[in-house]
């Protein structure tokens, strides 16, 4: 239980689209979380040791250049094998390439291990809310 | 006639004494005797002073007042402990190196009963504790904490440097422990950020209170005035103040000092380091601006055979072979043309793939936007002074060629070396010297050092 949860954010991959994760950090460090701010071209297992270190609550990652499924295949295992099975994972962003259906990005990244998968134009405050709620079942807050 | 200040580096190799004229800002002598630190240090520091008395007249009240630094008796050898090791482990490694040690041992997340064996079969002088971020990681750092309180007694010296809500947890696992556990601030306070200076300053301290006394050298303080730092501490120090100089008098501006011995290769960057490039994407643990690395594989004595691997690779001269053999087993050269050829082949490289593993580099990684550069590590291609020490660089017949392995090639554009920097000599090895004044007397030491450079 804590009072301020930390939470990991970034730009998985090779994606060099920093405004969403900047945006997004900004309204977590708002809303009262303790924010590590990893930034743009960030590789997964960064994601990992950073979370590692700060003994990460979350790691909410960003991508939006439609490569996101390559980058984070496995990642989840990773987590595991990491010694992080109980931190809590979102990916949100431009999912996928061409025309799909979110619903099925949705499907896919849940599959992939992803607690919550959010599209482009998500509510930051939903979002943000739908985390206290997650962290909260964890008794994470 | 002025007061005389005598400066002593005690080597593994070699004990070096330079005696000054600080009033008149003047070098008197500086002679080098065989090392004696195993056996009793104060036999080679007599033999010294014998030698130095040769050159010029000292009294009791000269070598009295004389300080030292030492990097005898295996140096300061330090083991760190940290949880990731690109992170904590890494940014430990940094600020022990910036305080001068050699780093004998590196561990990272939950040690194991057998690491724990291999760290005290290693009788490190000091174990550097780091791990979490302040606020982050816990668990970690004091389970490690309660290992090492276990252990026996060739760990006695541990310096905690992690996550600081561990340390109510951490000083009482050590309670009543016998070792001496210093706390200090964390080396990652958070993601990214490095705070290495308290941390260089307790391991200094901890050398000259405990380590000097444990390693024999404390029998030299009866003799002299002092034994103040560990020897790559001063030339550190040296390579601060002629980079920066002092309020009155300006520096050098951003440099890199090579210093070529018989077991290590040691760099050290006075420079920030941000990239010289627009668009350029910085990773990894942002590095200190005042950088030591150590290159414990590339000597021109105890460990020739590697740069002897590494010169298969470049055209050698005739009987090369032979001529290592020799260098291996003499030392000192004979000056004929194929030896002082051999020697300036081998010192280049020490200094070229020294140079080259301290600097950072970058790197192209395919986007769907096009090629981005990544940079890792400093950018030293800006780097004004490169100044070359040691003694295969500073009494070498062609101190120029051997420097010139500092630079940046066309060839390897990635490898972030200096480009068009001044090449400096430290004529006459003198940079410790320089290190050990500039706490007492910061102008005194820097118009000695900038008058004893000679510009190649």
């Amino acid at each position: 239980m804590k009072e301020n949860p930390t939470v990991i954010t970034g730009t998985v991959g090779v994606d060099a689209h920093v405004i969403g994760t900047k945006v997004l950090s900004r309204a977590l460090r708002d809303a009262g979380f303790n924010v590590v701010e990893l930034g743009a071209l960030t590789p997964p297992e960064e994601f990992i040791k950073a979370a590692q270190e700060t003994d990460a609550d979350a790691i909410l990652m960003s991508s939006l250049y439609g490569m996101a499924e390559i980058d984070v295949r496995g990642f989840k295992e990773k987590c595991l094998e990491a010694g992080l099975e109980d931190i809590v994972l979102y990916i949100g962003g431009i999912l996928g390439v061409s025309r799909h259906k979110f619903a099925d990005d949705v499907a896919k990244f849940k599959e992939l291990g992803f607690d919550r998968v959010y599209p482009p134009e998500a509510d930051l405050d939903a979002a943000i809310e739908d985390l206290r709620t997650d962290l909260k079942a964890k008794g994470k807050l | 006639m002025s007061r005389i200040n005598i400066f002593i580096d005690f080597g593994s190799t070699y004990t070096k004494m330079a005696a000054f004229d600080l009033d008149n800002e003047e070098l008197l002598a500086r002679i080098q005797v065989p090392s004696t630190v195993d056996v009793d240090i104060t036999a080679g520091l007599e033999d010294a002073f014998t030698e130095l008395s040769k050159e010029i007249k000292i009294g009791a009240e000269d070598r009295r007042r004389a300080i030292a630094c030492s990097s005898a008796a295996g140096g300061l050898r330090v083991v760190c402990v940290g949880l990731v090791k690109e992170y904590t482990t890494e940014a430990g490694r940094l600020a022990a190196l910036g305080a001068g040690a050699k780093i004998v041992g590196e561990f990272s997340y939950d040690l194991s009963a057998g690491e724990l064996d291999e760290i005290e079969e290693m009788d490190p002088d000091i174990v550097l504790l780091t791990g979490g971020t302040d606020g982050g990681n816990k668990k970690v750092i004091v389970r490690n904490a309660s290992l090492l309180a276990r252990a026996g007694e060739n760990i006695r010296n541990i310096i905690v440097a992690g996550n600081k809500s561990a340390y109510d947890d951490i000083h009482a696992i050590f309670g009543d422990s016998k070792k001496n556990v210093i706390f200090t601030k964390n080396v990652m306070p958070e993601i990214g950020t490095l705070n290495v200076g308290p941390t260089n300053c307790v391991i200094r301290e901890l050398f000259i209170n405990r380590i000097t006394e444990a390693k024999g050298i404390t029998k030299a303080k009866k003799i002299i005035g002092d034994v103040i730092m560990p020897t790559p501490s001063a030339v550190l120090e040296a390579a601060k103040l002629l980079a920066e100089g002092t309020t009155k008098c300006p520096g050098l501006g951003e440099l890199l000092v090579v210093d070529v011995g018989g077991a290590t290769t040691d760099v050290y960057s006075v420079a920030m380091g941000f990239s010289s490039k627009k668009a350029v994407h910085i990773v990894g643990l942002p590095e200190p601006y005042i950088k030591r690395t150590v290159e414990g594989d590339l000597g021109l004595y105890h460990n020739l055979v590697n740069l002897q691997e590494l010169a298969q690779a470049e055209s050698v001269p005739e009987h090369f072979e032979e001529i290592v053999e020799d260098l291996r087993r003499n030392r000192e050269i004979m000056y004929d043309d194929t030896r002082v050829e051999v020697h300036l082949l081998l010192s280049r490289l020490a200094v070229d793939t020294a140079v080259t593993r301290h600097v950072g580099r970058i790197e192209m990684i395919v986007t769907p936007g096009g090629d981005m550069p990544v940079q890792r590590g400093k950018d030293l291609t800006a780097v004004k002074n490169v100044i070359g020490s040691g003694g295969a660089i500073s009494f070498s017949p062609q101190p120029k060629d051997v420097l010139e392995g500092a630079l940046f090639r066309d060839t390897e554009q990635h490898i972030l070396k200096p480009i068009a920097p001044q090449l400096v000599l430290d004529e006459r090895n003198i940079l410790f010297s320089v290190g050990l004044l500039a706490g007492t007397d910061s102008v005194k030491a820097l118009s000695i050092g900038r008058k004893y450079l000679r510009y190649l």
